[in-house]
């Protein structure tokens, strides 16, 4: 009997991203962004959840993907961290996954190390791979201000 | 089992401060009974709950201690001063091992064998009536302050189980009103027969609405009749103020604090929504919604004030610990102590506020034959005083002591080089107070154990101002000194200035903020003077540095930089001792923000001290202030700087932290003078020099101003390059000023205005020149101003006076 877990999924520039359901405390809509200057560029600003004030990463910009299109809007998955909530911007949501452990696999050896880093393993599934990531290494944003 | 424990730590911890407090009380008001009855009810609440819960070590301190208080209790003893020590520090002990039992879960190694010795050997103290005291003693304690913790519930219960529970019960009913949990706990306990004592006592801790709330402290009824008689009378006397509050959870008055921040944009926006609808009932509806959530949040707010009271009740006993150990005598006034100040700043102020009263103590109040000689009283008064002013809360230290000592503080001052000697005479008196403030600073003769160390007053101040207050001493010879503390009143909302540059909002914390100008379009070019690219402009004659936020953040656009040709906003922020221009694209409105913490992400980021939700339910940052300075280079010459300072120049006399401005002589060659002695700046064109007793002059603001060519003064040849260049250039002017009358020396090109430390390398010759120092990697000359001036105009000073 194979353990399986669940996980929240999303895609970004077409690739299928996952991070277990048990990290993620929501998704919401795009809310507008209060921008912050001298911050790397990945943090895209400061949204309002609930009273709370949360710093929004483009997960695009932090995999060195390319840049969405302008009009097409992010949607926030919120992860829950040893920091408060922190929103994960993506491209588009997907459904909440059960997988089998047995379809595990670790990062491929040919991705670039940067990606390496935040991409924990990948799951086959039967259409399409699954790119576990890590969140909390996502959020490692290495904040140098200047 | 880890809540009850964690309950047990507060409560006693509250009671030891209740110990400490009522036996310095007690001290001057020897034999007061409701005060020994507080006090040995104290100490027999902590015994009493560390029996059960199986510190032993800790149960047979307070037990000493305990013995040694009925004794007194039942005027056996009188108080002797060696007696009051001896139970305080038994209170310390105490509260050591309460200490050790929050970090490791265990009372901890030590055992206090002396302390528990001195404490046995006292009670026995009376000589006069040895045997039978004992013997009484024995009698009289036996019940209540027996060591064998579990067996001490269950008698009580088993042998008169009817009359024992019902003053127990009264209290936690009346409480429960409020504390649901209370209630039911409570609720049960009649019905709790003898084999479950243990379990019902526990019951009975976690349930307990307050320390304060429970005068009748476990095992407390097995107590002799008469002690049973009475206390619940007590009890009774003490519920009305228990009734009224309730221990509740700082994390759950937070998330409390957040949703009615939340509730309050709900509001916002209803009400925004509201506008478009024409609906009667539906507007009524939302102003009265609009009502209640502002009430609500004001109440809310409320929880988290607690009065300063609460850290001032332990002076009283650290201030006789010290007179205690320095042989003088001192009484303490309260006045405020009802001022209410927020949890975290009263978290926050609690150091520093110990630090100053101890200060007051052992600096400034004498001893009581200098007090007498003084014409004094002999006994020094120390005043602490609390009140609210302006949105700030003031807190008072003063004392009737000596004072500061101007002289002393000043030579200390020019020996440690923290400023010079020529700077220190031109030193108000208040400036000079406040030296005390920079660290390694301390004018103590001696370094007693309590302070002199010099390490201190920079702390206290730091710490105030990490929270947005302001110190600030005064003080006269022979009267006494006093130190005020302005702290806001919040941290979780400060009153702050919304900006707007490039589009976005800012808010200024308003603690940092002078004043606002503003430069209409017209005189733009009048007010903002560059000094070689940097922008400052002169504010009532002192040159204030701008810095533009766009620029600073990098949020300028095209489109921005257009857009300025309206009217130039300047903020005027000051940190530390220094101001500076804040230049910004547009000045709201002042607000009250919701301060957030930004998170990890964002925190490398000096330049933010926080984010705030704003009306509309957007967000807008704030500025740290100081990081702001920091980043924009403004060189602010804070503490530490002066601490450099103190630390080099006590190796290298010749080496000092200046402010220059920096320009070019003959020949390209650099030189300065200090920008202290600059008055302003100007340009002339060369069509405005006349010439009056063979001297250049210009009309100056309805004055003649001689003019002084530098270069031609210390050798040089710039008039003739000046021909050179065919046209001539306007004239690049520095005014300088000495009482009523002000020359301008006429310099090449100004450079630059630079902090520097200055190391003067040797004299380079020429009357007017000082030396040579190494500014900015390169070497520049020195200019002695005054030495200059009165090379070319030998009257000019006479004439001045």
């Amino acid at each position: 009997m194979a353990h399986t877990q669940q996980f929240c999924t999303f895609f970004l520039e077409g690739h299928f991203f996952g991070v277990p359901v048990q990290q993620i405390q929501e998704v919401i809509r795009y809310q507008e962004m209060t921008r912050v200057p001298l911050v790397p560029e990945v943090v895209r600003g400061l949204i309002i959840l609930r009273g709370q004030i949360v710093t929004a990463v483009d997960l695009r910009r932090r995999l060195g993907m390319s840049e969405r299109p302008a009009d097409q809007l992010p949607l926030n998955v919120v992860a829950r961290t040893d920091d408060g909530p922190v929103s994960l911007l993506v491209d588009e949501i997907g459904d909440v996954l059960e997988v089998s452990d047995e379809a595990y696999e670790r990062a491929p050896e040919n991705m670039s190390p940067e990606q390496k880093q935040m991409v924990e393993g990948v799951y086959k599934l039967e259409h399409r791979l699954l790119l576990v990531l890590n969140v909390h290494r996502a959020l490692e944003v290495g904040a140098d201000p200047r | 089992m880890d809540e009850l424990i964690q309950e047990f730590l507060v409560e006693s911890n509250e009671n030891l401060d209740r110990f400490d407090g009522d036996l310095v009380k007690l001290e001057s008001a020897p034999g007061h009974k409701e005060l020994l009855s507080s006090i040995f009810r104290s100490i027999h609440s902590i015994k009493g709950a560390c029996g059960f819960l199986g510190f032993q070590k800790l149960e047979k301190l307070a037990h000493a201690g305990e013995n040694l208080l009925s004794k007194l209790r039942d005027g056996e003893l009188p108080l002797t001063p060696e007696i009051g020590s001896a139970l305080l520090e038994s209170g310390d002990r105490i509260r050591q091992m309460l200490g050790s039992i929050g970090e490791t879960g265990a009372d901890g190694e030590e055992q206090f064998p002396e302390l528990i010795e001195r404490l046995i050997r006292l009670q026995d103290a009376p000589a006069a009536q040895p045997s039978p005291a004992k013997a009484e003693l024995a009698a009289s304690n036996q019940p209540e302050s027996k060591p064998k913790p579990k067996s001490e519930p269950e008698p009580e219960l088993k042998s008169n189980p009817e009359p024992k529970p019902e003053p127990k019960i009264e209290l936690p009913v009346e409480t429960a009103a409020a504390a649901g949990a209370a209630l039911q706990a409570s609720a049960e306990e009649p019905r709790v027969e003898g084999g479950m004592a243990i379990e019902k006592a526990e019951d009975r801790m976690v349930s307990g609405g307050g320390g304060i709330a429970r005068p009748v402290p476990t095992g407390e009824p097995a107590a002799s009749t008469d002690e049973a008689g009475r206390s619940p009378e007590e009890g009774r006397g003490k519920a009305g103020a228990a009734d009224s509050t309730i221990r509740v959870n700082v994390t759950v008055l937070d998330r409390l604090m957040t949703l009615v921040g939340e509730l309050v944009l709900a509001r916002n926006q209803l009400l925004q929504f509201a506008n478009t609808l024409t609906d009667a009932g539906f507007h009524g509806i939302s102003q009265h919604m609009n009502l209640i959530a502002t009430e609500l949040q004001e109440e809310v707010m409320k929880t988290r004030m607690q009065p300063i009271g609460n850290i001032w009740s332990k002076f009283p006993r650290t201030v006789r610990d010290l007179v205690v150990s320095c042989g003088k005598e001192v009484r303490i006034e309260m006045e405020g102590k009802e001022t209410e100040l927020d949890k975290t700043i009263i978290e926050a102020i609690k150091d520093p506020m110990t630090h100053l009263v101890r200060n007051s103590v052992d600096h400034g109040i004498e001893f009581p034959a200098a007090r007498v000689k003084a014409g004094k009283d002999p006994v020094g008064l120390l005043r602490l005083r609390a009140f609210h002013e302006g949105g700030q809360v003031n807190i008072e230290i003063s004392d009737d002591g000596a004072g500061l000592n101007s002289e002393r503080i000043r030579a200390k001052a020019v020996e440690r080089g923290v400023v010079t000697a020529e700077r220190a005479t031109r030193m108000t008196e208040g400036e000079v107070f406040n030296l005390i403030f920079l660290p390694g600073f301390s004018t103590a003769e001696k370094v007693t154990n309590v302070s002199g160390r010099g390490v201190g007053m920079d702390v206290v101040r730091t710490n105030i101002e990490r929270i947005g207050g302001t110190v600030d001493v005064q003080s006269a010879a022979g009267k006494g000194t006093t130190i005020r503390v302005k702290i806001p009143l919040t941290l979780a909302i400060i009153p702050a200035l919304v900006v707007r540059s490039a589009g976005d909002r800012f808010a200024i914390p308003q603690v940092a903020l002078t004043e606002l100008v503003s430069l209409e379009a017209g005189d733009t070019k009048g007010g903002i003077e560059m000094v070689h690219g940097a922008p400052v402009y002169r504010l009532r004659g002192q040159l204030l540095p701008l810095i533009y936020l766009n620029r600073e953040l990098r949020i300028e656009t095209a489109e921005t930089q257009k857009a300025k040709q309206g009217p130039v906003n300047i903020v005027v922020l000051r940190v530390d001792n220094r101001q500076f221009g804040l230049v910004v694209d547009e000045i709201n409105d002042t607000e009250e923000i919701v301060v957030k913490p930004l998170q990890k992400q964002l925190k490398n980021v000096k330049t933010f001290a926080g984010a705030s939700i704003m009306g509309d339910g957007r967000v807008a940052l704030i500025l740290d202030v100081p990081g702001l300075a920091q980043r924009a280079n403004l060189g602010v010459p804070g503490r530490d700087d002066a601490a450099r300072d103190a630390a080099k120049s006590s190796v290298n006399p010749g080496e000092q932290r200046q402010t220059l401005l920096l320009f070019e002589g003959q020949g390209r060659s650099r030189m300065a003078i200090p920008l202290s002695s600059v008055a302003r700046l100007e340009e002339f064109g060369p069509d405005r020099i006349e010439h009056c007793g063979g001297q250049e002059v210009v009309q100056y603001r309805g004055q003649i101003l001689p003019l002084i060519r530098i270069s031609e003064l210390v050798g040089g040849r710039g008039l003739i390059e000046e021909m050179t260049d065919g046209v001539q250039k306007p004239l690049e002017v520095v005014v300088y000023t000495e009482g009523e009358r002000s020359v301008g020396l006429v310099v090449d090109h100004i450079l630059d205005i630079v902090e520097e430390t200055l190391v003067v390398r040797h004299n380079t010759g020429g009357a007017s020149i000082l030396g040579a120092a190494v500014v900015q990697q390169k070497v520049t000359e020195l200019l002695d101003v005054a030495g200059l001036v009165r090379a070319a105009h030998p009257k000019f000073f006479e004439a001045g006076a």
